[in-house]
Formats: structure tokens, C-alpha cells, sequence
């Protein structure tokens, strides 16, 4: 039985020598994760079953981002619930305010994800970690809780499509634009149920940031999960972070793939997704003139270093817009300071932009940059649903740090090539 | 078992930032979720939605984030059934696990229809336009877990 990537991942996990796709299966788990809106429903539905010792206290990841420093006494209380189940429970992951990051961009960071992993997450950007060569994907809190208790989940084991990438991304274009670019073509359930899986001599030529971020957003065109093959700047990147060893699985040469798409890197385009669908894409070939009020570089997509340093190469030595709020949220404490070391900081809070704490914060309408009714954000996040980032009548476009940074500047959605 | 309600009709791609905004995300009761239930795509649900009524969607019913108060939002606010033309992967695990019934399936429903759905047979009936049609039932392993009321329960004997 020829297998693709993800589905030899599967199979390894649930003891079988091979898996075809639609089996359902039982598999065990590495890595368990919640974040404080998800995993107090998981703490409750945990308890009602009166469960008892978790699974493996080394293998839970309890990451408070998002309503995080708390916003109010609700979200205070949330955390606590998880911090005390954390203490209880001896989890040794468990980050807090002072040491918290963006959950993916904390998590590979730490280096708790290594390739061949299987993890679930209660945080649909679970699939961030295919980056890695790990199978990783979104689940629910009970779900999470079950994972917890038993270090098992369930699995229909997902059929494929195949994106072969070639050749080299041209200056100002980033993974963000890829995956706009993909989810352009493919919409918001055109990858429902499946694995996106990339190949090609081009992905040696994207680096860990940009593919975190492609498989980041797997989950706007409705797939269970996104993975790269794992390479040499793979390996690098892991043993530079975690003591584990990584578990390389290929593709079988012949695996079954449901559609093959080739993509060449040179021409993709600098790309903005309209409200209020991330499939909504556009290019600056056709662009109306669109004023936007806040500028947000930041969240699991685009919070990472090189996202910071696009940013400040732009902003250097210049005045974003009048108009225009810029918030830039680093993704994790690591990122803030080695932002901070290089400079970054500095360029921002001369250029005018309010640099923060991590924190998903704006990024689902939480708290630290909320819009008003009618509004319009240009945000590096991946969502731009009705409402996403405060009012109902507010809108969200997305875009790269490089096309934040510009439109920041000029107080429209602006290509940074034409600066 | 069979269930008849009145039909709350909305389009494709319903996401869980609109079934429940994440402003409201620093509470999981089921009470205070129900109440700003669907706000940001209909203001009127909350208040004309009667128990058993069933919700009905388009295409990729639940896109979004992972957020498992979306169909328990959806359910204590009174909703029997969610009926869509297609399920979003995380929200479809989300609403087996949590005990919201759904059922995938693709015919003419309009708002205000009257629906008959028997689970068991996999058999729709809408009352109002006199037609009905099948949709597959869940697959045994699935069925495993809801007959074990949860997935939790389901866990404690081997599947
Ligand atoms: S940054 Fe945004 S998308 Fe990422 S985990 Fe936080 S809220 Fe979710």
C-alpha cells in the first residue's frame, strides 16, 4: 500500500503497517495542546469524567495567549483554572504571562514538536507544525481532554492533495503570499478533510518561517493538515531547539494524491485576501484604493523574527501614517528580545507603531487593538470573518508583514516593491 | 428516534466567529454562550429561535477556529439538529463529541420549512414542500461514541 506522508505518520502512531484513507483509526498521541479560551472546557469535561492522573505530564502543552496579559476578570479566572489543573497535575509545559509566546510560535521555539510527531491541539493553527515534518491538527476540547487522560485521539485518515513548489520567491514575497495564493485558487473548503502536502526542489528555497506559516493557514482551505518534506534546514532548525530526535517519513514515490498542483515561486504575486473570507484574494494588478485605520503585524502566521525584520527594513527611518494605528506584536518573549538586540524595536517605536507584549490579542477580536464600527485593518493574521477583529461593520484584509508595513506608511494597501 | 422542528436558515460558510464571537470566549457556561448566539450574522436569532427548532447551513457549516463553544452555543440555545450541505472537519468532531446531532444533506430547505428527521433510517422529510430525501448515516465507529454518550465514555471501553 503506497502511502503519502501524513498517512505514514498515521499509521506508525496507530501501530499498523499501513493505513488507506477514510480508515478509521485510534493513535497515540506526542503532544497534547490548549490554550486558555480551549482548555478550561477541556479542565471541565476532564473532571466531570473524574479522570485522574493526565497521560504524560511531560507531553501537555497549557499555553495562555490569548486573552492574555488578562484582559478582565473573566479571562483572569480562566487562567487560573488552568494554571491550578497545570500545578495539580504536575504539566510541565505550562506558560503564563512573562514567558508566554503564541502558542505556534511558541511551541516549535521551545522545541516540542520534531518531525514525525503526532499532535493534536484544541487551536485550529494546530497544523502550523507540518512545517516540521510533524502530523499536526486541530481538534475540540473534548477531544483535548480525551488526549490528556489517555494520549489517544481518533482519526479518519485523510486523503491528499499535492502542491509542487519550483523555483525561488521573488523580493517582498513571502510564504504568506503563497498560501493566499493557494487558498485563492483552491477557497475555504477546497482542501476539506485532507492533507496539503508539499514537494519540489523549491522548498529548499523557503525558510522554516515561511513554511510555518503555509501550513499555518492549511486550515483556511478546510484541510486536516498542511506538511513539508523534511530537509536539512528541517533537521538544522530542530536540533538547534529540541534534545528529541526527529523521525523522517517520506511520501512513497507512487502515493495516491487527489490533485497535483504545481506552483512556481517566481510568480507568485504579493497578495491580499478582501473581508470576509480568506479565499477572497486579490493582487495589486487590480487594487482599488483602500483606506485602512490599524496596521497589526503579528499572531501565529506572521509573528515570527523575519517577519519583524521584512517589517523594519520597510519602516526604517520613516513615519507610518497619520491615520493609520500600527500595533506589531512579537510572537513570542524570545522574538521580543532577539527584536529588541537587532534594533527592531527601536526602528518601530520611531516609525510611530506600538510594539506589545505576545499575545493573540487583536487577532480574534480579543483585546490590545479592537475596531471600531466600520473600521478597516490590514493584518498579517489568517482571518478576516465578519467581525473577527471587533465591531460587526469593521473589516479585515490580509496581508504580508512587507504589505502591512507599507500600507502602514501610506494609509492604503500598498505593494511594498513600489515604495 | 425521530425528531420534527421549524427550519432557521443561513448560507455557506458559516464560521465559529459568527456562531460565537470570540469577545465572549472568557466564558465557557452554556447559558451566557446561547445568549449571544449567531449576534454578528443575525440579531434576531436569539430572540425567535424555540426549542427544537433546527439550523440549517450551505456549504462548510462551522469553518473556523476550533472553538467547541460553537456547538455548544448552538445547542443550548435550544437547536435540535444542524443540518448542512457540508461540515467544516473540526466543527463536525466538535459536534459528535459534545452530542450535537447533524446531518449532512443536500436539498431544498427553506426558512421557515417544517423538517422530520429520522436518525436511525437516515431519512429527511421536509414537511412543508412534501419532499424527502436520504443522508448517510454515521459511520459505526462513530456511532460507537455516540452510543456511549461521549467520547470520554467511549474511551473507557475499548473501540
Ligand atoms: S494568533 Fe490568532 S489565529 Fe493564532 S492562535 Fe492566536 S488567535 Fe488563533
Amino acid at each position: 500500500m503506497q502511502m503519502t506522508q501524513s498517512q505514514k505518520i498515521l499509521a506508525a502512531h496507530a501501530g499498523k503497517k499501513s493505513v488507506a484513507a477514510g480508515d478509521l483509526i485510534m493513535a497515540g498521541l506526542d503532544l497534547v495542546l490548549g490554550n486558555d479560551i480551549t482548555a478550561p472546557v477541556a479542565i471541565n469535561e476532564y473532571r466531570k469524567h473524574g479522570a485522574g492522573c493526565v497521560f504524560d505530564c511531560q507531553k501537555i502543552a497549557l499555553v495562555m495567549d490569548h486573552f492574555t496579559p488578562n484582559k478582565d476578570i473573566k479571562a483572569a479566572e480562566q487562567t487560573k483554572q488552568v494554571r491550578d489543573f497545570a500545578r495539580e497535575k504536575g504539566i510541565e509545559h505550562y506558560y503564563d504571562t512573562g514567558e508566554v509566546g503564541v502558542e505556534h510560535c511558541l511551541l516549535p521555539e521551545k522545541g516540542l514538536v520534531v518531525a514525525g510527531d503526532l499532535v493534536i491541539g484544541a487551536d485550529s493553527h494546530t497544523c502550523t507544525y507540518g512545517a516540521l515534518g510533524a502530523f499536526s491538527t486541530g481538534v475540540g476540547s473534548t477531544d483535548m481532554a480525551v488526549g490528556m487522560a489517555h494520549g489517544k485521539a481518533w482519526f479518519k485518515v485523510p486523503k491528499a492533495m499535492q502542491f509542487r513548489l519550483h523555483g525561488k520567491l521573488r523580493k517582498w514575497v513571502s510564504g504568506k503570499d503563497v498560501i493566499l495564493h493557494i487558498i485563492g485558487k483552491t477557497g475555504v473548503d477546497g482542501a476539506l478533510y485532507k492533507s496539503m502536502e508539499y514537494c519540489g526542489e523549491g522548498v529548499a528555497n523557503l525558510s522554516m518561517d515561511d513554511r510555518l506559516c503555509i501550513c499555518n493557514m492549511a486550515i483556511e482551505a478546510g484541510a486536516k493538515n498542511g506538511i513539508f518534506p523534511v530537509d536539512e534546514q528541517t533537521l538544522e532548525y530542530i536540533a538547534a531547539h529540541s534534545k528529541r530526535k526527529p523521525q523522517v517519513y517520506e511520501a512513497d514515490p507512487d502515493a495516491e494524491y487527489e490533485s497535483v498542483t504545481d506552483i512556481n515561486l517566481d510568480e507568485v504575486p504579493c497578495t491580499v485576501a478582501f473581508p470576509h473570507l480568506p479565499s477572497n484574494t486579490r493582487t495589486f494588478d487590480d487594487m482599488p484604493e483602500v483606506r485602512i485605520d490599524q496596521v497589526v503585524i503579528g499572531s501565529c502566521t506572521n509573528g515570527r523574527l523575519s517577519d519583524l525584520q521584512v517589517a523594519a527594513e520597510i519602516l526604517k527611518g520613516r513615519k507610518v501614517h497619520k491615520d493609520v494605528r500600527t500595533l506589531i506584536i512579537p510572537g513570542t518573549q524570545k522574538i521580543y528580545l532577539d527584536a529588541l538586540k537587532l534594533g527592531l524595536l527601536e526602528i518601530f517605536v520611531n516609525a510611530g507603531c506600538a510594539v506589545s507584549t505576545p499575545t493573540c490579542g487583536p487577532c480574534l477580536g480579543g483585546h490590545m487593538g479592537i475596531l471600531a464600527a466600520g473600521e478597516r485593518a490590514l493584518a498579517t493574521t489568517n482571518r478576516n470573518f465578519v467581525g473577527r477583529m471587533g465591531h460587526p461593520s469593521s473589516e479585515v484584509y490580509l496581508g504580508s508583514p512587507a504589505v502591512a508595513a507599507a500600507t502602514a506608511l501610506n494609509g492604503i494597501i500598498t505593494e511594498p516593491a513600489g515604495l | 428516534m425521530a425528531i420534527t422542528g421549524k427550519v432557521i436558515r443561513y448560507g455557506d460558510n458559516v464560521d465559529t466567529d459568527v456562531i460565537i464571537p470570540a469577545r465572549y470566549l472568557n466564558s465557557s457556561d452554556p447559558k451566557e454562550l446561547a445568549a449571544h448566539c449567531m449576534e454578528d450574522l443575525d440579531k434576531t436569532f436569539v430572540d425567535r429561535v424555540r426549542p427544537g427548532d433546527i439550523m440549517v447551513g450551505g456549504q462548510n457549516f462551522g469553518c473556523g477556529s476550533s472553538r467547541e463553544h460553537a456547538p455548544i452555543a448552538i445547542k443550548a440555545s435550544g437547536i435540535a439538529c444542524v443540518v448542512a450541505k457540508s461540515f467544516a472537519r473540526i466543527f463536525y468532531r466538535n459536534a459528535i463529541n459534545t452530542g450535537l446531532p447533524i446531518v449532512e444533506f443536500d436539498g431544498e430547505i427553506d426558512e421557515g420549512d417544517q423538517l422530520e428527521i429520522d436518525f436511525e433510517k437516515g431519512l429527511l422529510k421536509n414537511l412543508s414542500k412534501g419532499s424527502e430525501g436520504n443522508f448517510p448515516p454515521f459511520p459505526e465507529f462513530l456511532q460507537k461514541i455516540i452510543a456511549a454518550g461521549g467520547l470520554f465514555k467511549a474511551m473507557e471501553e475499548p473501540l
